[in-house]
């Protein structure tokens, strides 16, 4: 009794409650009203699918294909580039014993969490003016795989140290090669934090908005950027179809993270 | 550490020979797209602009004059301080303040609420608050503008319940600013905090208890010394990318309630753009930001010392 009384505290439970309210809340009614059939946001016209056929067959479907698949394709890149990156950096800083500079090497990791995004998107914005380089889908794609490595790592380097090192120790007893023991036997072991690792570099490289809208130069759309521009004139109904579908593909993605993680446990 | 055989530990250096290979792509990523572009910014601060957008290279202290020193419309009056600019960082300051601090007060007692449960329920209670932490945050801020709107469903609901007589004015206000900073960051200041009353022993809770203390004397004089580098970093976790945003007051705040973010974003728009002084607000934002990060850092060690 003692026990559960010192851990209650009257109200905590509709403070958590109204937590979670206000957490939803917008995302639900945005969900609910993307299915309403009336041209006006305001009025309620029926359950419909119109603005999702019109996101893919309206005006504006060519601009958000286009936008989408830029989207997706640099998600898909950056991320798998700064897994890359911060596996073997995770193998260095965890596998490779003390070293000069791993402090800094640490905290070079982490700098692009430390530095306040619009600031990254100046720095960048100047660095790729004054070398010459034409602002593009390229230079979308240097800047996401940046700031993309701090976010694998993270999951990367807290799965690697509680491995074991006699797993990789009885691989190399029986003669296996480093490349070997990596492939065969550490990879497989790292694998939920690796893909927990990708899954949220992919999900962080979709969800910019400011850095790309700094380096994407003209004519080139990511598709925040091109929700962006539509919402500047007022949200459409088919802004909050799109919003529903990458809703939903956020909600695949951090479910399948949860379930990795739950697995790999 | 159980696993301290002369195997692990021969494990551990495994990777020592390929120690510069492994890590020469992250020096090269960040050094080369993050660092130089830092330093480059830095020295762009110190340049005198070009008309239309981009800089003459000479050197020239006008940015920084610019944000500090008021010489009058034309140039010729004594200087004086210059409040501009000042404001705009005091405001944001502000702003990222009050929405930290309601960050703290829902997200304490939710955080305590969630580590307080049965392991298997606080697994989905947890999961529940990351999740927006993993939708786009565009769309979450386009959200609440279309939730908290004059006609929108929020006002709809309040003026057919009665609550209300007239539609309340949220958008464009600073609230709305706040409280899109709030929904923004809030899964940021409960995780921390649920990690720090995880490892709390409630032990010391009871033992306040067996000696009279009440449960709110018992919160404010054991819990909160214990659980305090908890919500410190939950606070930084708020206040930081709150300073420095720029949906939030973009979208939700009307033209009053102009942010650091959108004093350095105009700064590049092709036409009217002044690509020094965009850099040199960059600068003083940073330098702030660092500055807080190195008093926590200090503080932080000073803890670990104790």
């Amino acid at each position: 009794m003692a026990l559960r009384s010192v851990r209650h505290y009257p109200g905590f439970f509709g403070i958590a409650l109204m937590c979670l309210t206000v957490l939803y809340a917008p995302l639900i009614v945005v969900m609910v009203y993307s299915f309403n059939d009336s041209p006006s946001i305001t009025n309620w016209g029926g359950v419909s699918l119109r603005w999702y056929f019109d996101v893919f067959t309206g005006p504006e479907a060519p601009r958000f294909k286009a936008a989408a698949w830029n989207s997706l394709s640099i998600a898909f890149l950056a991320a798998t580039i700064a897994t890359c990156i911060a596996t073997a950096a995770a193998l260095a800083m965890l596998r490779a014993g003390k070293f000069k500079g791993r402090s800094l090497t640490f905290a070079m990791i982490n700098l692009p969490l430390m530095v306040p995004e619009i600031v990254i998107a100046v720095a960048t914005l100047i660095f790729f003016t004054m070398i010459g380089f034409t602002t593009g889908y390229l230079t979308i794609l240097v800047a996401h795989i940046t700031f993309c490595i701090p976010f694998a790592y993270l999951p990367i380097a807290a799965r690697l140290q509680g491995i074991d090192g006699s797993y990789e120790a009885a691989a190399r007893d029986l003669y296996a090669t480093r490349a070997q023991s990596f492939f065969l036997v550490l990879l497989p072991l790292m694998a939920p934090g690796v893909v927990s690792g990708y899954l949220l570099a992919f999900i962080i490289s979709l969800d910019d908005f400011i850095i790309t809208n700094f380096v994407k130069g003209a004519g080139m759309e990511t598709l925040p950027t091109a929700i962006f521009g539509s919402v500047k004139q007022g949200i459409k109904p088919n802004i909050m179809a799109i919003s529903t579908l990458m809703l939903a593909v956020s909600f695949l993605f951090v479910t399948l993270s949860y379930l990795i993680n739950r697995r790999g446990r | 550490m159980a696993g301290a055989t002369p195997d692990s530990a021969s494990a551990e250096t495994t990777y020592r020979s390929a120690r510069v290979p492994l890590l020469l792509p992250t020096w090269l990523v960040i050094g080369v797209f993050l660092i130089l572009p830092v330093a480059l910014m830095a020295v762009y601060s110190f340049l005198t602009k070009e008309m239309r957008g981009g800089v003459i290279w000479e050197f020239s202290l006008a940015a920084y004059d610019q944000f500090f020193i008021n010489r009058g419309l034309f140039g010729d009056e004594p200087p004086t301080l210059e409040w501009t600019y000042l404001t705009v960082f005091g405001r944001s300051i502000l702003q990222a303040a009050i929405a930290t601090v309601l960050c703290l007060l829902i997200g304490f007692p939710t955080a305590w609420f969630i580590a307080t449960r049965p392991p298997e329920t606080r697994g989905v209670w947890l999961f529940l608050i990351t999740v927006p932490y993993w939708v786009n945050l565009l769309i979450r801020t386009v959200s609440l503008r279309f939730l908290i709107r004059e006609n929108g469903p929020l006002n709809d609901a309040l003026l057919g319940a009665g609550v209300i007589s007239q539609p309340l004015a949220l958008i464009n206000t600073d609230f709305a600013v706040q409280l899109g900073l709030f929904y923004s960051y809030l899964p940021f200041m409960v995780l921390p905090i649920y990690a720090a009353v995880e490892r709390y022993n409630f032990a010391w809770s009871e033992a306040a208890a067996d000696l009279y203390a009440s449960r709110w004397v018992t919160l404010r004089e054991i819990v909160l010394p214990i659980v305090k580098p908890g919500i410190i970093a939950g606070c930084l976790l708020v206040f930081i990318p709150s300073l420095g945003a720029f949906l939030a007051p973009n979208l939700l705040g009307g033209a009053k309630n102009f942010m650091i973010g959108s004093l350095i974003e105009e700064q590049f728009k092709k036409s009217l753009g002044n690509w020094p002084f965009g850099a040199a607000v960059s600068m003083i934002l940073m330098s702030l930001v660092l500055i807080l990060l190195m008093l926590y850092a200090r503080s932080a060690a000073r803890q670990e010392t104790r």
